[in-house]
């Protein structure tokens, strides 16, 4: 066959892709500039901060590893690690668990089951924020009947917590479970009814193994959410009820990102660098903890 | 051709009428008051007209000034007039401002007593208003409960009839107090304000005259006693407290259900506007106990003092000095002061409406003495506030004990205090 004039392979000969690829840096280089001023250059100017007494970054003084000592000695941090660790957990198995469940109830065929999903998912649209305050007062209608209060108890602030944050991710992992629980092929689990495996065998030998990457993602995205919540703690607790420690105030429902922005904006933060070293040490913990959740996750994955 | 020509005019032209404007310099306000927005837009609207210089003012939302601040200060165009209000401020922001003894507005004053001063005794900021706080009374009310407000002079003739309105309440149809809530719109009232007294008084007592580095419990249980009358005689007591707001409590007392109000002169606009009368109303010292407060005035101080950013260029000064001198002399300037921060030191000064600060004024004519904002010194003053908040909170609702409220007062001081000077 005679090649046509205009020929659309022709525009992959090597002629007209060589100066192409010699010049990808140039079609890089807009995205690439744009992520150096959005991310690279103020990610590694906060690490430098990190190392620097400072209030306005005009005036920054180095002061190497001062700030890191500082922070490491603030109980109100190391508190809030712990509480953030423990909230995590729970967090994390609660709206995995629950998720999966109302996903697998909402697969089985039950009549309505595209108004459940809505329904379920909607609390994801609402902003942090609004979520807390709305929350705070469902809290303190029902607290006050009890002549207590959401902000005089750890546990209820943690509970409460707990509750909010369920409330709104459980339908958004829900989500992603459907379409993982709806991807399993019909032929396996057709397969395994012939072969009279029980509801359960099912479950657990078939449903699960295959929806091991919903199921990294999900725990992904719970577990980062969950060390990194901030606006909830905000407008539910604010940190209260605190302990009286010798003139420091430990907050107890405090968590690392609150207790980040607290040091950070501190009234009397003369000195911004410790919130700034707290931001790097928790970056590089919640990055460690992901890739190693990841990779865990990830081996558990099959092959369809 | 003709397009480039065109283009390259425009150009030029832009450049001509950019320069003289740049030349005259202008005036960036951060203001801290949200309630004084409309006025500060409007007034600045005039200055423009008047003179043509560009005044733009920014308002930081309530609660977030100091971030704002912060946020706005790193910027190229930084605010070149704010507040620097207290001592924590002086220690943040001192090395910001511009030194202004000499300036046209300190000439103006008839007091440097609101201004604030840095370590080498330098003005930093200038007080440009004043405020007084206190108990805010119906009188009416209190007189249908058969007591007048002369009557009241020291805490136990406040307690004897607060305790009297309170057992009546259901009869009355009011409560003495309103509620005391310690949300954080109303919180600040008890932190900073009635916590002023015993800070107050102990550094009456030790000659304080700069920031200490510690305080005592002195006094604390005269604040005790005076808290405790405040949530036992009242509507609203225990845990609801720790949600309430401060436009309950504002609401209850404009609604007539409590006789007393804990507040300040700011709060006189939003009375009258919720339709209070003016001779209804009139504002009392806050009595907690403490020997010899027959003679005690109001609350008076201020936290409202202007700085002059001293990094923006010196066109920029010098048009901020000039706009802060024509609001202090002109017209316009002194009604608009008069009309939304009442009383200020200035000899162009205008006499506010305000039957509050005419009080706080009858009190120092007859020579009572002026209970000054010692909370002006408070280390770390957010923090500081929020620890003493809780540990009220977990008092008042009776999971906590007073010693906490005693540690967090005392203690407090003292971490924030080291803080601050780390």
């Amino acid at each position: 066959m005679k090649k046509l004039k205009h020929d659309p392979a022709a525009l992959n000969s090597k002629l007209i892709r060589r100066p192409i690829q010699r010049c990808f840096w140039l079609f890089l280089l807009p995205t690439f500039v744009a992520f150096c001023i959005g991310f690279l250059y103020p990610f590694l100017q906060g690490i430098y901060l990190s190392f620097c007494k400072f209030k306005t970054i005009k005036k920054a003084e180095f002061v190497f590893l001062d700030n890191y000592v500082t922070a490491l000695k603030d109980p109100g941090f190391v508190h809030a690690f712990w509480f953030t660790a423990l909230f995590t957990i729970t967090t994390v198995i609660l709206i995995n668990v629950l998720a999966f469940a109302v996903a697998y109830a909402l697969t089985r065929g039950i009549k309505g089951s595209n108004l459940f999903r809505t329904v379920f998912f909607m609390p994801n649209l609402i902003g942090g924020i609004v979520l807390g305050y709305i929350w705070s007062m469902i809290f303190e209608g029902v607290f006050s009947h009890f002549g207590t209060s959401l902000l005089l108890k750890s546990s209820l602030g943690f509970w409460g917590l707990v509750i909010l944050v369920c409330w709104q991710q459980i339908g958004y992992m829900m989500i992603v479970y459907v379409a993982g629980i709806n991807a399993v092929p019909d032929d396996i689990v057709e397969a395994a009814k012939i072969d009279g495996a029980t509801g359960w065998q099912t479950l657990k030998s078939i449903i699960i193994p295959n929806v091991m990457p919903s199921i990294t993602i999900c725990t992904f995205l719970t577990l980062t959410n969950g060390f990194k919540l901030f606006d909830q703690n905000l407008a539910l607790t604010e940190g209260r009820p605190f302990i009286q420690q010798a003139g420091n105030a430990i907050k107890t429902t405090e968590m690392m990102a609150l207790n980040i922005f607290n040091s950070f904006y501190a009234s009397g933060g003369s000195n911004r660098g410790i919130g700034q070293a707290k931001a790097v040490m928790f970056f590089i913990l919640v990055a460690a903890i992901s890739l190693i959740q990841l990779s865990v996750t990830r081996k558990r994955e099959v092959q369809q | 051709m003709n397009i480039k020509r065109v283009c390259a005019a425009a150009v030029l032209g832009s450049m001509i009428a950019a320069v003289p404007a740049m030349a005259e310099g202008k005036v960036y306000y951060l203001n801290f008051k949200p309630e004084a927005d409309q006025a500060w837009q409007d007034l600045a609207a005039v200055y423009t007209e008047q003179t043509g210089v560009e005044v733009k003012v920014v308002t930081a939302a309530a609660g977030t000034y100091d971030d704002t601040l912060t946020a706005e200060m790193d910027k190229s165009d930084a605010p070149t007039m704010f507040q620097i209000g207290n001592q924590g401020a002086v220690n943040s922001w001192g090395d910001y401002a511009v030194i202004l003894d000499d300036s046209d507005i300190v000439a103006e004053q008839v007091t440097d007593v609101y201004n604030q001063k840095n370590s080498d005794g330098e003005t930093v900021s200038v007080g440009y208003c004043y405020e007084s706080y206190g108990i805010i009374v119906n009188k009416a009310l209190l007189k249908e409960a058969g007591y007048d407000v002369a009557d009241i002079n020291n805490f136990e003739t406040l307690k004897a009839a607060a305790d009297d309105i309170h057992a009546r309440a259901e009869e009355l149809g009011f409560d003495a107090f309103s509620s005391a809530g310690l949300d954080g719109s109303s919180s600040w009232r008890f932190s900073g304000h009635l916590a002023n007294m015993p800070l107050y008084y102990q550094f009456r007592d030790g000659d304080v005259t700069e920031q200490p580095a510690e305080i005592t419990d002195a006094y604390l249980d005269n604040f005790k006693a005076i808290w405790d009358l405040y949530i036992t005689d009242s509507a609203t007591t225990g845990s609801d407290l720790l949600a309430a707001t401060g436009d309950q409590s504002e609401a209850e007392f404009m609604s007539g259900k409590a006789v007393f109000y804990q507040n300040g002169t700011w709060e006189y606009n939003n009375l009258i506007a919720g339709g209070m009368n003016a001779e209804d109303i009139t504002m009392i010292p806050i009595y907690c106990g403490v020997e010899g407060e027959e003679e005690a005035g109001l609350c008076s101080g201020t936290e409202n003092c202007w700085a002059v950013n001293n990094e923006a260029s010196d066109e920029d000064i010098q048009a901020t000095l000039d706009f802060m001198t024509w609001v202090v002399t002109s017209e316009e300037g002194t009604t608009m002061l008069a009309e939304q921060f009442g009383a200020t030191p200035f000899k162009s000064a205008k006499t506010p409406e305000n039957v509050f600060l005419a009080a706080a004024q009858e009190l120092e004519a007859a020579g009572k003495y002026t209970v000054t904002w010692a909370f002006n010194w408070t280390p770390a003053v957010d923090d500081w506030r929020a620890a003493v908040v809780d540990a009220m909170g977990q008092y008042t609702a009776g999971t906590g004990e007073w010693d906490a409220v005693v540690s967090a007062f005392v203690d407090g001081w003292a971490v924030q205090y080291a803080n601050d000077h780390a």
